[in-house]
């Protein structure tokens, strides 16, 4: 039980992160490819919160008082996870333009049809 | 041959991370700049939420660089689908039920007002821009859900997301010279802590976002629906 | 509350497995909005409301929107 209370967040971070990767390498359908991207997303910030997480600890937020700032998480990963979310919806929305374009020339998703990405 | 190659990567992948893992013991300790931020925000920014502190406080110029991205892959997706557009080609498209009119008619102005109020208390209570503006283009989509045919006008997104952006160049500009003489450096008085107007050019800055944001999204989900119907 | 977290991590794994193996593109990106929304109510219990709430709007909302809509120009099946 103390290796679940230890670990179950990093367990999760890093099974979301494997899943993503898989769907990334083995999936050929482009947009397979993309919710794979961000599956892996979701992970890597999920790993980057609970690194910061400190045991009960409170938000850092003082929106009361009696709470002192050693008790606080880490607020830099949320700081920087915050950006990578919003970061993280343009750059899908990006991929997601650029495969809707490639349907429209080729007919298709299929990595193996659309020839010059294939591997 | 290809899945041999896949699972030996991921092997390799999962060892690293596994091994990297282990040694980073779970909800111990934090960095030491993590305990600069937490024990001085509040007289550094006077933001009672300490994590706004570092987003448009400490790094505000992180942030004027993630909003540059986020305007720019915005334009790219712009650009990217007008290409294969021809004009006129418009396919008519059946009206959305009467539920779903009737629940925007009546959800619109809350979730305009609800996103209004994220980013305008961000320095006080969970939130700010950025989930300010996602709740503002979340209601556009709606809009666009349940009446098709209609836009947002381009002239207002776009001069509402060039006011928020200039906003923030401007202020930080501005605090150069008076303030600090840093850019984004805080001259407006930090006042009293955990009330509205407090935490010197913080709110500002947020609402500047929270515009920005809201019609960056809007954007994006603008140019992707055009291209569908 | 150890059993609660561990019971959503489950939930949330599973759902990107099946992200992993649905044919039909338009229930891989339901679970993997189902994976956000997770991901969001975990956020929470790290003490990240701000995260919390930047995830479950854009996350599971936004990203899932312009999913469908993609989803909607192009095929819906993967081959």
């Amino acid at each position: 039980m103390s290796f679940l209370q230890d670990y179950v967040y990093y367990i999760g971070a890093f099974g979301l992160v494997l899943i993503g990767l898989f769907i990334i390498l083995s999936r050929r359908n482009l947009i397979k490819v993309i919710i794979g991207l961000s599956i892996l997303d979701t992970g890597i910030n999920l790993f980057l919160i609970s690194v910061g997480y400190i045991s009960k600890g409170t938000a850092p937020i003082f929106s009361k008082p009696g709470l002192v700032a050693e008790d606080m998480v880490d607020p830099v990963p949320q700081a920087l996870v915050l950006t990578s979310i919003v970061i993280g919806v343009a750059v899908l929305a990006l991929a997601l333009a650029l495969a809707m374009r490639l349907h429209k020339l080729h007919g298709t998703l299929d990595l193996r049809k659309i020839g010059e990405l294939k591997w | 041959m290809r899945s041999i190659a896949i699972i030996i990567l991921l092997a390799i992948v999962a060892v690293g991370i596994g091994v990297a893992l282990m040694a980073i013991p779970f909800g111990v300790a934090k960095t030491q700049v993590g305990d600069h931020y937490t024990e001085s925000g509040i007289g550094d920014t006077g933001a009672s939420n300490i994590v706004t502190s570092v987003v448009v406080g400490y790094r505000a110029f992180d942030t004027l660089g993630e909003i540059t991205i986020l305007f720019v892959a915005a334009m790219g997706l712009g650009a990217v689908l007008a290409g294969g557009r021809k004009l006129g080609q418009r396919r008519d498209v059946e009206p959305a039920s009467l539920i779903l009119r009737t629940g925007c008619r009546f959800l619109f102005p809350l979730l305009l007002l609800f996103g209004a109020y994220i980013f305008i208390h961000g320095h006080l209570t969970p939130g700010g821009g950025f989930q300010g503006g996602a709740v503002i283009a979340s209601a556009f989509l709606l809009v666009y859900l349940s009446c098709p045919g209609r836009r947002v006008s381009k002239v207002w997104s776009q001069t509402t997301e060039s006011l928020g952006a200039l906003t923030f160049v401007v202020l930080g500009l501005v605090g150069l010279t008076v303030g600090g003489h840093y850019y984004l450096s805080s001259f407006m008085p930090h006042g009293v802590v955990n009330e509205l107007f407090s935490a010197g050019i913080i709110p500002v800055i947020y609402v500047a976002i929270g515009l920005k944001v809201g019609s960056d999204l809007t954007g994006i989900i603008d140019g992707m629906m055009e291209e569908t119907i | 509350m150890i059993i609660f977290v561990s019971l959503l991590v489950l939930i949330m794994l599973v759902a990107a497995i099946a992200a992993l193996i649905f044919r039909d593109l338009l229930s891989a990106v339901i679970a993997s909005c189902l994976v956000s929304l997770l991901a969001s109510i975990l956020f929470l219990f790290l003490q990240a409301p701000d995260v919390a709430m930047a995830e479950a709007s854009i996350g599971a909302a936004l990203i899932t929107a312009v999913f469908v809509i993609a989803i909607r120009r192009t095929d819906r099946y993967e081959e």
